[in-house]
């Protein structure tokens, strides 16, 4: 029997980071996967990034994941998208090698020593007085730990659909762990339903690549990693197709047979990413949607086509592709299909991604109902470092709404739950301003290294950085009347007065590059702090507002609930508050106050009480 | 001496009264005998309402309610207060906010999700939508205020040192609040006195007269406190010279019986308060002006925290305009979106996605 301090189930981006992380801070860890070979493989879509999920790689990055360094590693095409709005938006997406991918995630998983990987199939967690105290093997043989984090994907009640065909099990030849399954279910945890679907691969010798409109990957070399510089790889480009009236008249045609109308599936969608035969029936006034053919490798004549997931027949998927403008000879090498699985009720989990119910158990990943490998990798990293700072008595890394969109999705997970495949948007971020994807070694790195989650290279790093930092917004300070400027052709008003060149950033058409001469040429050769410097100018009058709502909302965050908080003992909240407040359990006041529903009436009256308790 | 058992008092605690006799002596002995014991000292404002809350006797609305109630002198209060209960304000704020939520997910959806086709840029109808709205706000910060009911129409008295401010604000609250002489300075602080006349609750405020040279502190203090009751106001009588007057005041002239000659051209009103001459036509006219700027009976009158939250909101959709970076509308529209949730007591940044979701074909 082999003894670690962590185990972590499953091997996709929300395990990985687990294990890495608590590798990282030094707990001795496991990283348990049916195969060894497919542990940090890409199972769905070949891109990492995007709108909001960019955010949550370079965050993860900046405490020093694996996905970014993994991602410019393997990537084929690098596209910002967002580019022509403020940078708080941007979001930076790399299409992937899947197989350059993989052998990243490995190259940095084995290189911790503290980490070990284990092939074999995880039948049961063993428990002790209610607690985890390690895991069994399906070969009988058992690994004992105190922690341990499910990472495992959709194995909970997996159904997979496609046209009229239904296979039992989650994911086609896995016949996973259902004496797991069955130790969840008893555990009596609120469970939902949630589906998703995948397109179809296409053979890209196959695609008639002339006749379509080419994305080019972009020519500038920003790297998802901080610690990356410049293009790893040869470049590919993307290309555009669409769906037309004759595409959508197959599609409606068929809808009979697509398991979402004939009510085989009952399970809620994602709003945002829905099937096309969902599209063509919620949007019946369009008469087409785009398609990206995105290549899943230098070596794979495979294609993804983004934006026709679908769970109709194979006949008529291949019948539907062969209407669209280079895809009328395309072969499919796997026709698309949609999943239906449980999720646990992520309310049911701490901020820790702890399940209240069972100590020792935490869950990352799809199993808590979010979509996405940015999603997953975010919360692996939250598990793997709570789970490990619990081993060391050493506090994790203070993440909140106003540092991280990491903190944004937790909390709205613990506290909301899902009622769709939750995703990253930049929209849930209330305080996005100030959460850039430039500038998330700024917010995290330093609470990383307090959190003892970041490796020597980028500690090393990160002291340069600080210094270059500093050096830059020294010279920012000094001031520089509007004449000078106007001598320079920058296009200010003569009579603007004198300013810090920090503020004249603020003014449209003045520009760090512009300000140079006042510079010196080595402060401007990062660009990537350049640019946050130029950021962080023109945004310091809505910062300096959020400051003060930060200010009233740590306040509140300071007012602590806990667990056990006697909700049912309070006079005067209704029976619906209670309900509420108990199924979401917020650590804070603060958190309770974006329990969806709670009335300030209510929260008056926890108030109250809270500071009965501390007192 | 009446004891009540605890959890069906008033508080929900036990309570215990004394029935004194009416005499201060007996009251004031009573009191001091009780604060020589051990663990008793007075309650603090608002304590048994306080209490009352916290053991669940009451629910926080029924707190505020009682503070109304408690509040409420006339039958006007009252009947505003109760519009205010009734609805119509949140009704009000309610809308605006679907609006601004509809506005918020327009830029939203333009932020996440301008990569694909289905979501064009910014409407062209947006930023007249944000006009519209805009100028509603506009409109309701023109309301009367509830304050007024509540602490009267404020008639804030200003002029330079020695102009006979003090003098009028006796003569018009027909007794003696102000001191009075005839040495620049003399009022150092605000002296206030709430009045009624024709049945219309005033406050006058009489200021130190404003001047910038005084090697008092006191003074200095006094003239800073006169600034800002100016700020407040809700009409200046300005006693001093033609042309020097702030915003909105009317120009009177005073001190008419000291024999000169008239010295202003178009005084609103020349008035002696020594001797009475043209109280009578100031008083008609302070009481008919307060009457139009007073809320109607039944009529919403917004109270200080409403309106500073209006005029929060207003002026971030106004920053709404000319704005090249829709990241920035966002945040305008999400600080006015703070602003209603603040005045309608919820938050959530769901429901903004919520509203996102239904209106538009979204890929991927």
């Amino acid at each position: 029997m082999s003894q670690f301090e962590v185990i972590v189930i499953g091997g996709g981006h929300a395990g990985c980071e687990a294990a890495a992380v608590s590798a990282r801070m030094g707990v001795r860890t496991a990283l348990v996967s049916f195969e060894i070979e497919t542990v940090g493989a890409m199972s769905c879509n070949p891109a990492i990034g995007g709108l909001g999920k960019g955010h949550l790689v370079r965050e993860v990055d900046a405490l020093d994941g694996l996905i970014g360094r993994a991602a410019d590693e393997a990537a084929i095409h690098y596209r910002m998208l967002n580019r022509s709005k403020g940078s708080a938006v941007q979001g930076p997406r790399i299409q992937a090698d899947r197989a350059l991918f993989r052998s990243s995630i490995h190259r940095q998983l084995t290189a911790l020593e503290k980490l070990e990987l284990i092939a074999g199939e995880a039948r049961g967690l063993l428990l002790e007085g209610g607690r985890v105290a390690g895991i069994e093997l399906a070969d009988g043989s058992s690994l004992r730990a105190g922690r341990v984090i499910l990472c495992t994907g959709t194995f909970l009640g997996g159904r997979l659909f496609r046209g009229e065909e239904i296979i039992e099990g989650g994911r086609v030849g896995e016949k996973s762990a259902m004496r797991l399954a069955d130790q969840l279910r008893d555990a009596d945890l609120p469970m939902a339903r949630l589906k998703t679907g995948t397109p179809p691969r296409l053979d890209g010798r196959t695609i008639d690549w002339a006749a379509l409109e080419e994305q080019p990957s972009d020519v500038d070399e920003w790297t998802m990693s901080a610690m990356n510089d410049g293009r790893i790889n040869p470049q590919v480009f993307c290309a555009i197709t669409r769906t037309n009236p004759q595409s959508h008249d197959i599609i409606r045609a068929n809808l009979d047979r697509s398991p979402m109308f004939t009510g085989a599936i009952g399970a809620q969608g994602p709003r945002y990413c829905p099937s096309i035969e969902d599209k063509i029936h919620r949007f019946a006034d369009r008469d087409g949607h785009q398609v990206f053919l995105e290549p899943e490798g230098l070596t794979t004549p495979l294609v993804y086509p983004n934006g026709i997931s679908t769970s109709l027949p194979a006949d008529i998927q291949l019948a539907m592709l062969r209407t669209m403008d280079g895809l009328h000879a395309v072969e499919m090498a796997v026709p698309g299909y949609a999943v239906e699985y449980d999720h646990i009720d992520p309310r049911s989990l701490r901020p820790s991604l702890e399940l209240r119910a069972i100590p020792g158990l935490y869950c990352a990943g799809q199993i808590n109902g979010t979509t996405g490998y940015e999603e997953a990798a975010a919360q692996g990293l939250v598990a793997g470092m709570h789970a490990a700072a619990t081993v060391l008595g050493t506090q994790p890394a203070a993440l909140d709404r106003s540092n991280s969109y990491i903190a944004v999705m937790i909390d709205d997970l613990t506290l909301q739950g899902v009622s769709e495949p939750y995703r990253m948007l930049t929209a849930r971020a209330e305080y996005r301003l100030r959460l850039r994807a430039n500038n998330a070694s700024t917010r995290l790195t330093p609470l990383g290294i307090v959190a003892g989650c970041v490796g020597q290279t980028r500690r090393e790093w990160w002291e340069q950085r600080i210094e270059a930092r500093a050096r830059l917004d020294k010279a920012l300070s000094q001031e520089v009347t509007a004449p000078t400027l106007v001598e320079l052709g920058l296009p200010v008003r003569r009579d603007t007065g004198r300013l810090s060149l920090r503020d004249w950033l603020r003014f449209s058409g003045v520009t760090i590059d512009a300000l140079q001469s006042f510079l010196g040429d080595d402060l401007c050769h990062d660009r990537a702090l350049v640019e946050e410097v130029e950021e962080d100018a023109i945004y310091a009058p809505y910062l300096e507002r959020q400051d003060r709502e930060l200010r009233d909302l740590r306040a509140s965050e300071a007012l602590l609930l806990g667990d056990d908080f006697p909700y049912y003992d309070i006079p005067g909240l209704s029976q619906e508050m209670i309900e509420r407040l108990s199924s979401a359990r917020p650590t804070t006041l603060a958190a309770a106050g974006r329990v969806p529903g709670v009335t300030p009436a209510a929260l008056a009256a926890l108030l109250v009480r809270a500071k009965r308790l501390a007192a | 001496m009446l004891w009540f058992p605890g959890l069906r008092t008033a508080t929900g605690e036990d309570l215990a009264e004394l029935h004194l006799h009416g005499g201060r002596a007996v009251v004031a002995s009573v009191e001091a005998a009780l604060s020589g014991m051990p663990e008793l000292r007075r309650a603090t404002p608002g304590e048994f309402t306080r209490r009352a809350f916290a053991n669940g006797v009451i629910d926080l609305a029924e707190a505020e309610g009682l503070a109304d109630l408690l509040s409420a002198e006339t039958e006007l209060q009252r009947k505003a207060a109760l519009a205010l209960a009734g609805g119509v304000f949140s009704e009000q704020v309610t809308d605006w906010r679907t609006r601004l939520l509809d506005l918020s997910a327009q830029v939203e959806s333009a932020l996440d999700f301008s990569d694909e086709d289905d979501v064009a840029a910014l409407p062209e109808q947006f930023d007249e939508r944000v006009s519209f709205l805009t100028r509603d706000l506009t409109d309701w910060l023109a309301k009367p205020r509830a304050e007024t009911l509540r602490e009267g129409f404020r008639v804030v008295i200003a002029g330079p040192p020695n102009a006979g401010k003090s003098t009028l604000i006796n003569a018009l609250a027909e007794k003696e609040v102000a001191i009075t002489a005839p040495v620049a300075g003399t009022t150092r602080d605000v002296v206030t006195a709430a009045i009624a006349i024709e049945g219309i609750p005033f406050l006058l405020l009489d200021t130190a007269g404003l001047r910038t040279t005084t090697g008092d502190a006191i003074e200095a203090i006094g003239i800073e406190r006169a600034r800002v009751a100016l700020d407040e106001a809700d009409l200046v009588l300005w006693l001093g010279p033609e042309g020097q007057a702030p915003q909105n005041a009317w120009q009177i002239e005073a001190q008419i019986d000291r024999g000169n000659p008239p010295r202003q051209t178009t005084p609103r009103h020349r008035i002696s308060a020594v001797q009475g001459t043209g109280l009578d036509g100031l008083r008609t006219d302070l009481v008919a002006t307060a009457r139009a700027q007073m809320p109607k009976p039944g009529e919403v009158a917004l109270n200080r925290r409403q309106h500073h939250l209006i005029a929060e909101a207003q002026q971030a959709l106004s920053g709404c305009f000319g704005v090249g970076d829709p990241l920035i509308v966002a945040e305008h529209l999400r600080i006015a979106r703070l602003a209603f949730d603040s005045l309608l007591g919820q938050a959530t940044t769901e429901d903004m996605l919520d509203t996102l979701f239904a209106r538009f074909c979204i890929g991927k």
